[in-house]
């Protein structure tokens, strides 16, 4: 393989995108750990029983917090549950978005769409697209060019990195694409994943957000209140980013790029059950990407599978933090660094393109 | 010309399941539905060319394992995003306890 120039070129169109391909990174065949067809079949299986039980309890706490906001406001005693409201609307959207966008949230298919849409609403990624995207990102996971949800791109900014937890570049972001969306056009990154049966939808959606936002914004307006645009559009989004984020960069933070095994460009982080709750199991991030059809609630199931092939898991929030953080440091200034992963014994990484069929 | 080929025996596809069949420098996906019956689909997904038989049975659709993507197989349907373009099926018949399928 050729090296790597730095720094390197994120966008789909650019010098890293062609590189991608040139080196057979794109598209191309990843390690899977081998797993008993019988067993992963169990582990397949969907049902619609655990996602029904979250979500009620999900609409549950959106109602009892709201409603408490509502009651205290505008006392302070309605900041807790706003902030809790927040992680809800701005954080466990991340997992129901992602989830149900690969559908194996629910086994009906109607209820993984429903969620799905309310949850791309929520957390302002424009469903259509993302489920591209995010297409996109199982095929090529962090092949820089190819990838378009590499989320820290090296050499790292320390300050929009931050700010990423506040949902701030995103939500402009979102905002940008929406207005571009509503001309009819993708952007050029866009354009190389979306196919154009599927645009329409993308146009028709910005303009139904649109009008939402706006409207939320003409309630607060007329009622002379702060609170519909509290509780709806990008200001809970904002708010209520930082666990989503806490928890996402752990996905891939600081790991390698351009290498064909997601035990190497992926994390696992054990985490506590109202974490786990949150984010739907996401922590066991090298499973889902190695066996994306496997529910979230069987996770925890593949993961023991899986450890025999796996790197050991980060124990914590706090100790993926503490190889995170001096990682993105140094990324500053050696952006050809990566956290290194230790393979068990006898299994073999997969760095480089292989022949396919 | 019509061309029978003997793919296995019944029982080798477990019930509400999928095996992959190579023939002749082509791959093919051959099901068996809950309700016993047996269907064959090219192998290959449409979507970026991953093995169907890798993937999950559900009635009478089967999920790509790479994206999620579904497909009716007993008519080759693309059933939605990420999969847009159908699946081609074929003729699948079962003598003595043994699976022939069609390929033209
Ligand atoms: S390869 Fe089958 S859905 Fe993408």
């Amino acid at each position: 393989m050729t090296e790597a120039t730095y720094p390197r070129d994120y966008s789909l169109i650019g010098r890293d995108a062609k590189r991608a391909i040139g080196e057979g990174l794109a598209n191309a065949q990843w390690y899977a750990a081998p797993i008993a067809r019988a067993r992963l079949k169990e582990l397949m299986r969907r049902s619609d029983g655990p996602a029904i039980r979250d979500t009620l309890i999900w609409i549950a706490a959106f109602g009892a917090t709201a409603g408490l906001a509502i009651y205290l406001w505008p006392s302070w005693w309605s900041v807790p549950f706003f902030l809790v409201y927040g992680i809800l609307y701005g954080s466990s959207t991340d997992s129901r978005w992602h989830e149900c966008g690969h559908g194996t949230a629910f086994k009906t298919r109607w209820m993984n769409d429903t969620i799905y849409q309310l949850a791309c609403f929520m957390i302002m990624r424009a469903p259509t697209i993302w489920r591209w995207s995010h297409t996109r990102h199982h095929t090529d996971t962090i092949i820089v060019g190819r990838d378009p949800e590499i989320s820290v791109m090296r050499p790292t900014v320390i300050l929009k990195l931050i700010a990423t937890y506040f949902a701030i570049p995103q939500t402009i972001a979102a905002f940008k694409h929406m207005f571009i969306h509503i001309s009819g056009r993708l952007t050029p990154d866009e354009m190389t994943y979306v196919p154009e049966m599927e645009r329409a939808r993308v146009y028709l959606i910005a303009h139904i957000w649109l009008a939402i936002h706006f409207s939320v914004i003409a309630i607060s307006l007329y009622l002379h209140s702060w609170l519909p645009v509290l509780l709806v559009g990008p200001l809970p989004t904002m708010y209520g980013a930082w666990v989503h984020v806490m928890t996402g960069q752990t996905q891939h933070g600081g790991l390698a790029e351009d290498v064909l095994d997601h035990r190497l460009n992926s994390r696992t982080v054990l985490m506590n059950p109202v974490l786990r709750f949150i984010y739907w199991n996401m922590n066991y991030h090298v499973e889902h990407h190695m066996f994306p059809m496997v529910p979230y609630h069987k996770l925890p199931k593949l993961y023991e599978e899986m450890k025999p092939f796996c790197p050991p898991a980060n124990t914590s929030l706090f100790d993926a933090y503490r190889e995170i953080i001096p990682a993105w440091l140094k990324q500053r200034k050696d952006p050809s660094y990566c956290i290194p992963r230790q393979l068990p014994e006898g299994t073999m990484a997969m760095i480089c393109p292989i022949a396919t069929e | 010309m019509t061309q029978w080929i003997k793919v296995c025996a019944q029982g080798d596809v477990a019930n509400e399941d999928v095996m992959r069949f190579d023939h002749a420098g082509r791959t093919f996906a051959i099901y068996r539905s809950p309700s016993n019956k047996y269907y064959a689909t090219d192998g290959l997904c449409t979507h970026e060319k991953v093995h169907l038989a890798d993937g999950l049975v559900m009635d009478h659709i089967i999920e790509c394992p790479k994206h999620n993507g579904r497909f009716d197989y007993t008519s080759g349907a693309a059933k939605g995003a990420p999969v847009c373009v159908n699946l081609k099926t074929y003729p699948v018949k079962v003598e003595t306890g043994i699976v022939f399928i069609n390929i033209d």
